[in-house]
């Protein structure tokens, strides 16, 4: 008897260092979360007075404004928002473009394999683990010869080109363990290749369709090396103004303006990871090939 | 079979190659061909823009003369494998404490992964702000009494490299964790009912059995965040801009510096080359072995 009282308060001891544990790593997660927060809604002096991780006093929202349309990127002083509209005009047709390819490239890889088809594959599996280091200068030469260098264009070439890799990536893994028997089955009824891919295949794939753009939103959305290298002044990504705003060495340093900058280039993929977690999670892991 | 059916039937099996052809284009083209290229311009005298003058392996006998280059790869080191043995480490041990039958596990999940969600470039300027050493952190704890605490790692150059690793893995272990969750939940419960039966502790029981069947999930997340390491770009630039000095800089930042700020094109074409080349050593054999074992089930 006492022995199984003791066993049951040697467990209930044991979940609570599991639950303290967890909470604590989820405490230390959030801090940085936290602190970018409260310092975008403290005033410039409070900060300076040394409130670094308390709650504001006063709350104001000067430095979002100030970071969304008055902060100096370079010697344009024009905040964050053309940037951040820069951004959009890239990532939308980057995702649809390369998710829309994707998914024919995982059809055709899977429903219509023809001989060398593993080895196309391949080839495009690397592609994701390309260290982008590699092709920097040609691909800076070649948007300079096709009259795309620092252009919004030019970043969604380059980014749709690259997210093929991880698209056709998504959609060949997910189609692989969709049926033969649902094409042949069309094909039977005398269905073509388009038609089927229309009204057999595409019907079923919506949710890899939410993974593939997700993905390649955040991808895109967070990217700074292509944005860095490929633009200049006006036709940045907001990373790359984000960047720059940071790195004034002019004055007193904004502290507040910088965070809410951070803020404002980070909500856009937050509100999607909030919305759509389970299927941001998917695209991660999908990345360990086999899932 | 008329001419015109036997004509479009054949055009109907050429169809799918006709339909893939842009995109393997595009990607041998932009990964294959632009790799060649870069190859091409790091054996050449190139500095502003490329010109094509052979001079055999002068580059890369200057990068790794270059003192910068030097303090670049030994940055690597540090940064990967401290990276790389925290993320596993902690991700791992997240997940298995997740896997305890935790009642809130998904809020918690959502928060351990969140900054995956975000660019390097967020992370970097948050970061900074928190162990600024005037401002953050050192400031919070010598407030509340103790006065001696020093937290200045970002302003010394000894210590700057680990402030990278601190915001690295603060990023990316709760991707290992649901890496190492996913391979959790695949793991037949009645494997660990049996040694229960057979007496064996729960720590025993994870050490012999558990975490060694988790090793494909091991070798993915090792796998991935090497590669996350070494193309560590972003996150340096954000954080310490390379510095303070060059304490910091990593061969991709290194890579970048070289051909679009100093004009030394070759150098940097040349660093790029043998940032691939350790990339390729790791991803090729995983990448082979993933594709082969994917044939063989």
């Amino acid at each position: 008897m006492t022995d199984v009282l003791s066993r049951s308060g040697k467990v209930r001891l044991g979940r609570l260092v599991v639950y303290g544990c967890l909470f604590v790593v989820a405490l230390v997660y959030l801090m940085p979360l936290w602190v970018m927060v409260v310092t975008s809604l403290k005033p410039l002096d409070e900060i300076y007075g040394g409130s670094f991780i308390g709650l504001p006093k006063a709350i104001t929202l000067d430095a979002w404004r100030a970071a969304w349309s008055e902060a100096c990127i370079g010697t344009e002083c024009t905040g964050l928002k053309p940037y951040f509209v820069n951004s959009l005009l890239m990532v939308i047709p980057a995702v649809a473009l390369s998710t829309g390819i994707g998914a024919i490239n995982g059809y055709i890889l899977t429903k219509w394999k023809f001989p060398g088809a593993n080895f196309v594959f391949g080839l495009l599996l690397f592609g994701c683990f390309l260290p982008y280091q590699a092709i920097l200068i040609p691909m800076a030469r070649t948007l300079g010869l096709l009259g795309l260098a620092g252009s919004i264009p030019g970043l969604v070439a380059v980014h749709a080109s690259y997210g093929i890799c991880f698209t056709t990536l998504f959609f060949r893994n997910y189609f692989v363990s969709l049926p033969d028997e649902l094409t042949k089955a069309a094909m039977v009824d005398g269905a073509g290749f388009f038609r089927i891919f229309w009204s057999v295949i595409l019907p079923t794939s919506i949710p890899i369709i939410v993974v593939s753009c997700i993905w390649q939103f955040t991808q895109i959305w967070n990217d700074f090396l292509f944005g860095v290298s490929f633009t200049s002044g006006s036709s940045s990504p907001i990373t790359v103004a984000l960047n720059n705003i940071v790195n004034v060495t002019t004055g007193r340093k904004q502290y507040n303006v910088d965070m809410a900058a951070a803020m404002i280039a980070a909500i856009p993929t937050l509100v999607v990871y909030i919305v759509a977690g389970r299927y941001f999670v998917r695209g991660l892991t999908a990345g360990a090939v086999k899932g | 079979m008329s001419a015109s059916t036997r004509m479009s039937s054949r055009l109907a099996g050429w169809l799918p190659r006709l339909v893939v052809a842009p995109s393997l284009l595009v990607v041998i083209v932009t990964v294959y061909l632009f790799i060649l290229w870069t190859g091409v311009i790091s054996v050449t005298s190139s500095k502003f823009v490329p010109t094509y003058d052979f001079v055999g392996l002068e580059q890369y006998v200057r990068l790794w003369a270059t003192p910068r280059w030097h303090t670049a790869v030994a940055n690597l080191f540090i940064f990967s494998a401290l990276f790389l043995a925290l993320s596993t480490g902690l991700g791992l041990l997240m997940a298995i404490l997740l896997d305890q039958n935790i009642r809130a596990e998904g809020a918690l999940r959502a928060i351990y992964l969140y900054p995956m969600a975000l660019s390097f470039i967020v992370t970097g300027t948050a970061w900074k702000w928190i162990m600024n050493p005037g401002l953050g952190i050192q400031k919070v704890v010598n407030d509340l009494g103790w006065t001696d605490f020093r937290f200045d790692w970002i302003t010394n150059p000894d210590m700057a490299i680990y402030t990278v690793v601190v915001a690295g893995v603060w990023q990316s272990s709760g991707f290992a964790m649901a890496i190492f969750l996913a391979g959790l939940r695949g793991i037949d419960n009645s494997v660990i009912k049996a040694a229960q039966i057979e007496g064996a502790s729960l720590p025993l029981i994870y050490r012999q059995i558990i975490i060694p069947m988790l090793r494909p999930a091991m070798l993915s997340v090792v796998v991935l965040l090497s590669y996350i390491a070494i193309k560590s770009f972003d996150l340096v630039l954000a954080l310490t801009n390379g510095g303070p000095g060059t304490a910091t800089e990593l061969p991709s930042t290194f890579m970048f510096s070289a051909t679009f700020r100093r004009n030394q094109m070759g150098v940097g074409a040349a660093s790029a080359v043998m940032m691939l080349m350790t990339v390729a050593a790791i991803i090729v054999p995983y990448l082979y072995s993933e594709l082969r074992s994917e044939k063989n089930d």
